[in-house]
C-alpha cells in the first residue's frame, strides 16, 4: 500500500513537471497583462527544438559528449520558444492585435511545427522509423547520485532528472523576483494598470516583451522535459496532448502566485493520472475523473470572482492591449 | 534634470480616421502575398519543390473534382456557421473561447438521441427532437460562463475554455458507457436504419447543411446590423459605461447574446452529427471553435465578410492537406502555413488601423 502511494506520488511529480513550467511561464507572462494563449504551441515548440537540436548533434558525431547532449537541446528550446514569444509580443505589443487572436493562432502554429518536425525529421536525414534519441534522453534522466541509497523516499522524491528541480527553483525564484523586487513591483504595475505605471516612467513595452519572452522561454522547457526525460528522447505526434491548456488552467488555480503552482501542478498531475492507480474503475468514470482538473479550476474562477479579494484577482488589465494615445 | 538631452524617436503613430475600403483591402492583399512569399521560401527550404507546384496542387485540393468541391463547401459551411456563432458575443466583448465545447455538447446531444431513439420514431419528429436538444445542450453550456460574468463579471476567457475540455472529457465519458468493447470509439449510429441522418438532396449529403449555413448567415447579418438587439450589442462592446447610461440592461443583453451564441454552435454540433459524420468523437468539433474565433475576428465581426475569411482558411486546410499527400509531407504543414498566413493577416490590421509619420527635424 504503502509503495502504491509512494510511486503514486513519484508520478504525479513527474506528470505535474511540464504543466509546472507551462504555468510558471504564463503565470509571468500574464502577470505583464499579456493572456498569452499561445503557450501550448510554444511547448511545442519547446519539445521538438529540443529534438532537433539533439538529433543533429547525435548525427554529426559518433561519441556524444554529455554536457553537449544537455546544452545543445537546452539551448535550441530556450531561444526557439523565446523567439515564438518574441512573435506574440510583437504582434500584440508592437502592433496591437487581439490577444486571443494571436495566442490561437500562435497554438495553431506551434503544434503544426511540432507535429511536421516531428513527424519528418527522420525522413529529411533519409531515414524511416520514429524519433529516438537514447543518448541524450539519457542525459536528461540522470537522477541525482544519492537518491538511490535513499530508499524509498529517494524513490518518491529524489529519482528525478535535472529539469524537475530546475522546475522548482524557477517557480520559487519567479516568485521571489516578483513579489519581493522592484523590477516584481514595475512588473505588476504594467499587468495591474499599464497608464500608472507608464505616468511612473516605467518602459510598459520593454516589461511586456521581456516578461512574455522569458515566460516563453519557461513554458518551452516544460516541452522539453516532457520529450527528454518523460519519454527519453523520443517524439509521438500530438503525444503532449492537452496539457498546455492545463498549465493554463493551473495559473487559476494557483491564483496567479508561482510559488503556489508548484503545488497545484503536483496536485494536477495526480489527477491527470489517478484513475489508473484506483482499482475497478469502469472506462467511463476514468473519464469522468480526467474532468476534475477543468472543474476545480472553474470553481476555483468563480470562488475567487465572488468573494473579490483583491489579492487573489488576475491582473487588472489582462487581455487588454496598452496604446498611450488612446487613453 | 541632468544635462541628458531627451530627443523624440524618429517615428510616431497616429490613429487613422477610418481608411478608405480599397486602400484597406489592399494592404490585407500585400500582407497575404508577403506571408504567400515566406511561405514559399520555407517550402522550399524544407523540401526543395517548386512552390508554384505546390499552390497549384493546392487549387486542385479545394476545386479539383465535384467531390472535393463539395467536402470544401460543407467544411466552409461548418467553420462559418461556428464563426457566427460566436460573433455576436465577440461584438459585445465577451471573449466566448469556449465554441468547441458548445459545438461538442450539440454534437453529443444529438447523438445522444439518435443512440437511445434508435428507429422507434417517424423521422421528422426524430429530427426534431435531435435539433431541440442540440440547441439546448449548446444553449446551457454557453449560458453557464455568461451567468457567472453577468452575476460577479467571472473572466470569461478562462472559464469558457476550461468549459472546453469539460466537454471533451463529457463526449469521451458518453462514448465510454455506449461502446462496451471499450475501443473508444463510437461507430456510426444507426448505420442500417439511417433514423436522425439528414438526408441527401440533389444527391448530395451536405447541401442541407450548406442552406441551413446560408441561412443562418444572412440571418446573423440582419440580426446584428439591422435589430434593435443587434445595436443594443455593439453598444456593450463598445462601453458598458454607455450601455448602462442609455438605460440597457446590461446583464441582460449578456445573457441573451451567449444563450444566442450557444445555440448556434449546438446547431453546428447538430449539423455535424446529424448531416455530416453520423457519429460523434471528441474530434467532432476538430478545432474549429479555435479556427472560427480567427476567423469572426479577421471578418471584423461581419457575416458577410466572414464568408471570405472562412473561405480563406478551409482553402488553406484543404489545400495543404492536398500537398501533404501529393508530396509525401506531413499533414501538419497546414497548420503551419495558417498559422503564418494568419500572423500576417493579425498583424497587418495594424497598418489599416493606424498611421506611422516620420517625425520631420524640427530647426532650431
Amino acid at each position: 500500500m504503502l509503495s502504491t502511494i509512494l510511486s503514486f506520488i513519484s508520478a504525479a511529480i513527474i506528470q505535474g513537471i511540464p504543466l509546472l513550467y507551462g504555468a510558471v511561464g504564463e503565470i509571468i507572462t500574464e502577470k505583464s497583462g499579456n493572456l498569452n494563449l499561445g503557450i501550448p504551441g510554444i511547448m511545442y515548440i519547446g519539445g521538438i527544438s529540443g529534438i532537433v537540436g539533439g538529433f543533429i548533434y547525435e548525427h554529426s558525431t559518433s561519441s556524444p559528449n554529455a554536457a553537449l547532449c544537455i546544452l545543445i537541446p537546452l539551448l535550441s528550446c530556450l531561444v526557439c520558444s523565446a523567439f515564438m514569444a518574441l512573435i506574440y509580443s510583437f504582434l500584440t505589443v508592437t502592433l496591437r492585435a487581439n490577444q486571443n487572436v494571436t495566442g490561437l493562432a500562435l497554438t495553431t502554429f506551434g503544434v503544426g511545427v511540432g507535429n511536421f518536425f516531428g513527424g519528418s525529421l527522420k525522413s529529411f536525414f533519409g531515414e524511416s522509423g520514429s524519433i529516438s534519441l537514447l543518448t541524450t534522453g539519457n542525459y536528461y534522466k540522470t537522477k541525482l547520485p544519492f537518491a538511490g541509497s535513499l530508499g524509498a523516499f529517494g524513490d518518491a522524491f529524489l529519482s528525478f532528472g535535472f529539469l524537475a528541480y530546475l522546475a522548482i527553483i524557477i517557480a520559487i525564484v519567479a516568485s521571489l523576483v516578483i513579489n519581493k523586487t522592484r523590477v516584481g513591483l514595475n512588473l505588476r504595475a504594467v499587468g495591474e494598470n499599464p497608464a500608472t505605471a507608464d505616468a511612473a516612467g516605467i518602459n510598459v513595452t520593454k516589461y511586456k516583451y521581456v516578461a512574455t519572452c522569458a515566460g516563453g522561454a519557461i513554458a518551452g522547457l516544460g516541452g522539453l522535459y516532457f520529450v527528454m526525460d518523460y519519454i527519453a528522447g523520443a517524439w509521438t505526434n500530438d503525444g503532449f496532448g492537452d496539457r498546455g491548456w492545463l498549465a493554463i488552467a493551473i495559473v487559476i488555480f494557483a491564483l496567479w502566485r508561482p510559488n503556489l503552482s508548484v503545488l497545484c501542478s503536483f496536485i494536477f498531475g495526480g489527477l491527470y493520472i489517478i484513475c489508473t492507480y484506483i482499482p475497478g474503475l469502469s472506462s467511463a468514470s476514468k473519464e469522468l475523473i480526467k474532468m476534475l482538473p477543468y472543474v476545480v479550476t472553474i470553481i476555483v474562477l468563480v470562488v475567487i470572482s465572488a468573494r473579490k479579494r483583491r489579492e487573489n484577482q488576475p491582473p487588472a488589465h489582462l487581455g487588454l492591449s496598452y496604446f498611450r494615445e488612446e487613453r | 534634470m541632468s544635462g541628458k538631452k531627451h530627443s523624440a524617436p524618429p517615428v510616431y503613430i497616429t490613429k487613422r480616421d477610418g481608411l478608405i475600403w480599397y486602400k484597406s483591402w489592399l494592404i490585407r492583399i500585400v500582407a497575404v502575398l508577403l506571408a504567400l512569399v515566406l511561405c514559399s521560401v520555407i517550402i522550399i527550404a524544407l523540401t526543395g519543390f517548386n512552390p508554384l507546384q505546390v499552390y497549384s496542387a493546392m487549387v486542385r485540393g479545394s476545386f479539383g473534382t465535384s467531390r472535393k468541391l463539395w467536402t470544401m463547401l460543407q467544411n466552409l459551411a461548418m467553420l462559418l456557421c461556428i464563426s457566427l456563432a460566436v460573433t455576436p458575443a465577440f461584438k459585445m466583448r465577451f471573449w466566448n473561447i469556449g465554441a468547441e465545447g458548445q459545438v461538442l455538447v450539440g454534437a453529443l446531444a444529438t447523438a445522444a438521441c439518435m443512440f437511445y431513439l434508435g428507429d422507434s420514431l417517424p423521422q421528422p419528429l426524430m429530427i426534431a427532437i435531435m435539433l431541440v436538444s442540440a440547441l439546448a445542450a449548446g444553449v446551457v453550456w454557453a449560458f453557464i460562463p455568461a451567468y457567472f460574468k453577468a452575476k460577479w463579471n467571472t473572466n470569461e476567457t478562462l472559464f469558457t475554455l476550461m468549459m472546453n475540455y469539460v466537454a471533451i472529457q463529457l463526449v469521451s465519458f458518453f462514448i465510454a458507457l455506449w461502446v462496451p468493447s471499450g475501443s473508444g470509439v463510437m461507430g456510426v449510429i444507426n448505420q442500417n436504419s439511417r433514423s436522425g441522418w439528414l438526408p441527401s438532396v440533389f444527391g448530395q449529403r451536405y447541401f442541407i447543411n450548406i442552406v441551413v449555413v446560408a441561412i443562418v448567415t444572412a440571418a446573423m447579418f440582419i440580426y446584428l446590423k439591422y435589430s434593435k438587439q443587434g445595436y443594443e450589442i455593439s453598444v456593450v462592446g463598445e462601453s458598458e459605461n454607455t450601455a448602462r447610461y442609455i438605460g440597457i440592461d446590461v446583464k441582460k443583453v449578456i445573457l441573451r447574446t451567449m444563450a444566442i451564441s450557444g445555440a448556434v454552435c449546438g446547431l453546428a454540433g447538430f449539423l455535424l452529427v446529424s448531416g455530416t459524420n453520423h457519429t460523434v468523437t471528441t474530434n467532432t468539433a476538430g478545432g474549429m471553435g479555435f479556427t472560427a474565433i480567427m476567423v469572426s475576428w479577421l471578418g471584423k465581426f461581419n457575416a458577410a465578410i466572414m464568408i471570405l475569411t472562412s473561405f480563406i482558411i478551409v482553402f488553406l486546410q484543404r489545400g495543404a492537406g492536398e500537398i501533404a499527400t501529393k508530396f509525401n509531407l506531413n499533414q501538419s504543414v497546414a497548420d503551419i502555413l495558417t498559422g503564418i498566413i494568419l500572423f500576417f493577416i493579425i498583424g497587418c490590421e495594424f497598418f489599416v488601423n493606424y498611421k506611422i509619420n516620420l517625425r520631420h527635424k524640427e530647426g532650431k
